[in-house]
């Protein structure tokens, strides 16, 4: 059934040309995907590639600015989900969609799930005891996804849409849900899968769709070795294993660690995490979506207690039960969203100093002069364009994210922690980014600098971490972080025989 | 983000020259609501004038100092009027027994009490400002009436002190304003070059953020609705020595326009933004009102009707003149 039918039968979902603007940014510019009834087709893409909203104009979530779709060999122009559901494209997204404050059964009959085929579909997939009188936020994440999954099968929809199934799930449920997906799919449904894992999709899908740039580039069937080809499409041609960037090799860090995390655990997502960060060091870390960084960070940053592991500081170990505790000891942070940042509605000058106000024995009157100085410094060394004086919320991105960097400048950067902090700004201002980053790291600053640009390893970094799954599975040195060596560490595929 | 573009050009650079300079607004319609006053009855507008008018600004002003302050966490202070009532009837009823320096220093401990437990209910057990200073605020009312009947015997006498500081004028100027105008240069200083000051401003800006830079919420949430109900136990105490006759309601008509003096004054309920100057002015625009809509001789509902109809236009205004958004 797999392979050779599949050609026999028309297409159930048709998109070719598919392409979305929002303002000036062209989020999709030719998407295709074709699916037919029994098959299970992957959609894979590296982060920004037009996945998600790929994803959402075929469920119904946005309207396409050009292009063609076509459900059942007709127009199929969705004008909201209600109207995808109805149509039988019923999607599973990352976020679980059971409202938190009600129970199982009034969640059930919000969507006019029928009960019966839902618990028929929760006990195959694994999950025992369900009450449906249970309020659905007290149940684990894993449990709410395992529901989701069980009320999109109730539906007996033509074309089922997974989004990033299995990554909250334990390894017996993800077998238990590939299971029911791959018999789901020889009973006849389409199924579209997306997901970072190599190993699922080889055991689960027919076809990989890969995006890149906001064009589908490549539709391959799946086969041994297919991961090479759907790697090298989704990085494009321009990126040969001599592309490199103009930094040398740095000298491997010797000597007591800046910052050691060892074994650190937290929540689903963050597993097992050890690294060291040295002194004068750059340390890039790049990962897909959800693999944990957003909780290493969490931890490092102050804003969440690690469950498992330690954290040494210059050799002495640290637990941290507020930020307040890691900025103590030096570990500072700029999280990947500016607006968890900033004070919008006020000044350049509060914004950068307001580290410097933060304990009680600060909270009585501001040498005004000292502080002048101090914020004026960061100003002048991170090139922000002040003309635009006044509220923080009308300068522009890439002047936001500098004050972000700033306030800790004007504070003291000891050890320094950089989420994505390029994502979104222009060109000139990553440049300055990089050299900044480089020129505190020569000064003696500890940096770790997590991005989700492969180039920015080379560009500013000295060495890379890549996590997979909670997991560290490489620590490589910038200059043999090759686009294609970071990206197939990042899906957790095994490095490349010799030199590529 | 759209607005701006189909709003014309000038009108946006008017915006933002306002935004720079709220209180300029503010100064042109209490300019226009003395106008209005002195045209209505000529002569009216006097020095004698002038020093009442501020006489009874002063006491609003101070208790939305209270509602300033909170607000620039995007909090309220409800409490206020009540922890007022409470300092000015402590202090009233145990002056007879303690003699007025004593009397005035034990009514504040318990405006200070309703102000902890403020903070502790606002940092700790994270409830909302608005139901926890008015649970606190009805609870108080409640202790106020049982201490009511434990020192009816004692009869209860309003200090010299404070009747000279309430109602007495000095060449002409207000005495309350010694204790005003320090009062005001003080918070005026600390909102902006104090740290606490930036603080009160960046929780209601963004409290992650300043969470991220190290700031510890709960320190400051504490100490403000304590420092705000001792305010308010000030201006209570200011306040018995301007009307002379302490009651269980004494500040209570003061409280909404508290509030309505700190929205009008350009501080956002919101947090984040505004200024105590602002709230000056809005008490002055406040009081001038009243006074105008007394002359109007309308019957009183017809008279509630206008005040709060001009504070919703005055705010509507005033919010779509300065922000941006």
């Amino acid at each position: 059934m797999r392979d050779e039918a599949a050609a026999a039968t028309p297409p159930v979902l048709e998109a070719s040309g598919v392409a979305k603007r929002f303002g000036a940014v062209t989020a999709l510019s030719d998407a295709a995907l074709t699916i037919r009834a029994g098959e299970v087709v992957a959609l894979m893409g590296a982060n920004g590639a037009g996945k998600s909203t790929f994803v959402k104009i075929l469920t119904g979530a946005l309207r396409r600015d050009g292009g063609t779709i076509r459900l059942h060999g007709r127009d199929g122009t969705l004008a909201s989900p209600a109207a995808a559901r109805a149509a039988g494209i019923v999607p599973v997204y990352q976020e679980p969609a059971l409202i938190p404050d009600l129970d199982v059964a009034q969640n059930l009959r919000l969507g006019d799930t029928p009960v019966e085929p839902f618990l028929h579909w929760v006990r195959e997939l694994g999950v025992e005891g369900l009450r449906l009188d249970e309020t659905a936020g007290r149940l684990p994440l894993a449990t709410l996804r395992i529901l989701d999954l069980a009320r999109a099968i109730a539906a007996e929809p033509d074309v089922l849409m997974l989004d990033e199934m299995t990554a909250a799930l334990p390894t017996d449920l993800v077998e238990r849900v590939l299971r029911v997906v791959r018999e789901q799919a020889d009973a006849g449904r389409a199924v579209i899968y997306i997901s970072h894992r190599f190993t699922e999709i080889a055991e689960l899908c027919d076809r990989a769709v890969v995006l890149r740039d906001g064009a589908t580039v490549g539709d391959l069937r799946i086969e041994p070795g297919v991961e090479d080809r759907v790697v090298e499409m989704m990085l494009g041609a321009a990126l040969t294993p001599g592309a490199r960037g103009a930094r040398a090799r740095a000298a491997a860090p010797t000597g007591t660690p800046r910052l050691r995390v060892a074994g650190l655990g937290a929540g689903t997502a963050l597993e097992d995490v050890s690294f060291d960060l040295h002194a004068g060091e750059v340390l890039g870390m790049v990962a897909l979506e959800g693999q944990g960084q957003d909780e290493l960070f969490d931890v490092l940053a102050g804003f969440r207690p690690a469950a498992r592991g330690r954290l040494e500081i210059d050799g002495r170990p640290a637990s941290f039960r507020h930020p307040a505790d890691a900025i103590a000891a030096g570990l500072t942070y700029v999280p990947g969203d500016r607006a968890e940042a900033l004070l919008s509605e006020r000044s350049v000058r509060e914004n950068i100093a307001l580290p410097l106000v933060a304990r009680p024995r600060r909270w009585g009157p501001i040498a005004m002069r000292r502080e002048a100085e101090r914020v004026d410094a960061a100003i002048a060394r991170m090139q922000i364009d002040t003309r635009a004086m006044g509220e923080v919320r009308r300068l522009s991105g890439g002047n936001q994210q500098k004050v972000t960097i700033g306030r800790w400048l004007a504070a003291g950067v000891e050890t320094l922690l950089l989420f994505d902090p390029t994502r979104g700004i222009d060109v000139r201002t990553k440049r300055q980014i990089y050299e900044l980053v480089r020129e505190l790291a020569g000064q003696g600053a500890a940096v770790l600098y997590f991005t989700s640009e492969l180039e920015e390893v080379r560009l500013a970094c000295d060495r890379a971490v890549v996590m997979f799954k909670g997991r560290v599975v490489e620590i490589l040195d910038a200059a043999d972080a090759s686009d294609a060596r970071l990206m197939r560490s990042a899906y957790g595929l095994a490095p490349e025989e010799a030199d590529a | 983000m759209s607005a701006g573009a189909d709003r014309p050009a000038a009108l946006a650079r008017v915006g933002r020259f306002l935004a720079d300079r709220p209180v300029l607004p503010l100064l042109v319609l209490l300019a226009l609501l003395v106008a209005i006053l002195e045209y209505m009855r000529p002569g009216i507008v006097n020095e004698r004038w002038i020093a009442n008018t501020v006489k009874f600004a002063i006491p609003l002003a101070m208790l939305a100092a209270c509602q300033t302050l909170t607000m620039f966490t995007g909090g309220i202070d409800l409490s206020a009027g009540i922890a007022a009532t409470v300092a000015a009837f402590v202090m009233a009823t145990m002056t007879p027994l303690l003699g007025a320096p004593l009397a005035i220093l034990v009514s504040l401990v318990p405006a200070l009490l309703i102000g902890l437990v403020n903070g502790i209910g606002i940092a700790f057990a994270h409830v909302h400002p608005l139901i926890m200073t008015l649970g606190t605020g009805l609870v108080a009312t409640g202790c106020l009436q049982v201490y009511q009947r434990f020192v009816i015997a004692t009869g209860s006498v309003v200090p010299e002190a404070l009747a000279w500081l309430g109602t007495g004028r000095t060449w002409g100027f207000p005495n309350a304003l010694v204790l005003f105008l320090p009062f005001a240069a003080l918070i005026l200083y600390a909102q902006s070059r104090s740290g606490f000051g930036r603080l009160l401003f960046a929780l209601g800006s963004n409290c992650h953020a300043a969470r991220l830079s190290g700031v510890r919420a709960w320190q400051v949430y504490l100490a403000l609705y304590m420092l705000s109900a001792l305010i308010a136990g000030i201006t209570g105490l200011l306040y018995v020595g301007l009307i002379k006759a302490p009651s269980l309601s004494l500040v209570n008509p003061l409280m909404l326009p508290s509030v309505a003096a700190a929205v009008i004054g350009g501080t956002s309920i919101f947090g984040g933004r505004g200024s105590y100057t602002g709230t000056i002015v809005g008490a002055l625009i406040l009081t001038v009102l009243g006074t105008l809509l007394t002359l109007l001789q309308m019957p009183e509902g017809a008279r509630r009707i206008l005040y709060g109809a001009i504070i919703l236009a005055v705010t509507a205004i005033y919010v779509r003149l300065t922000e941006q958004t």
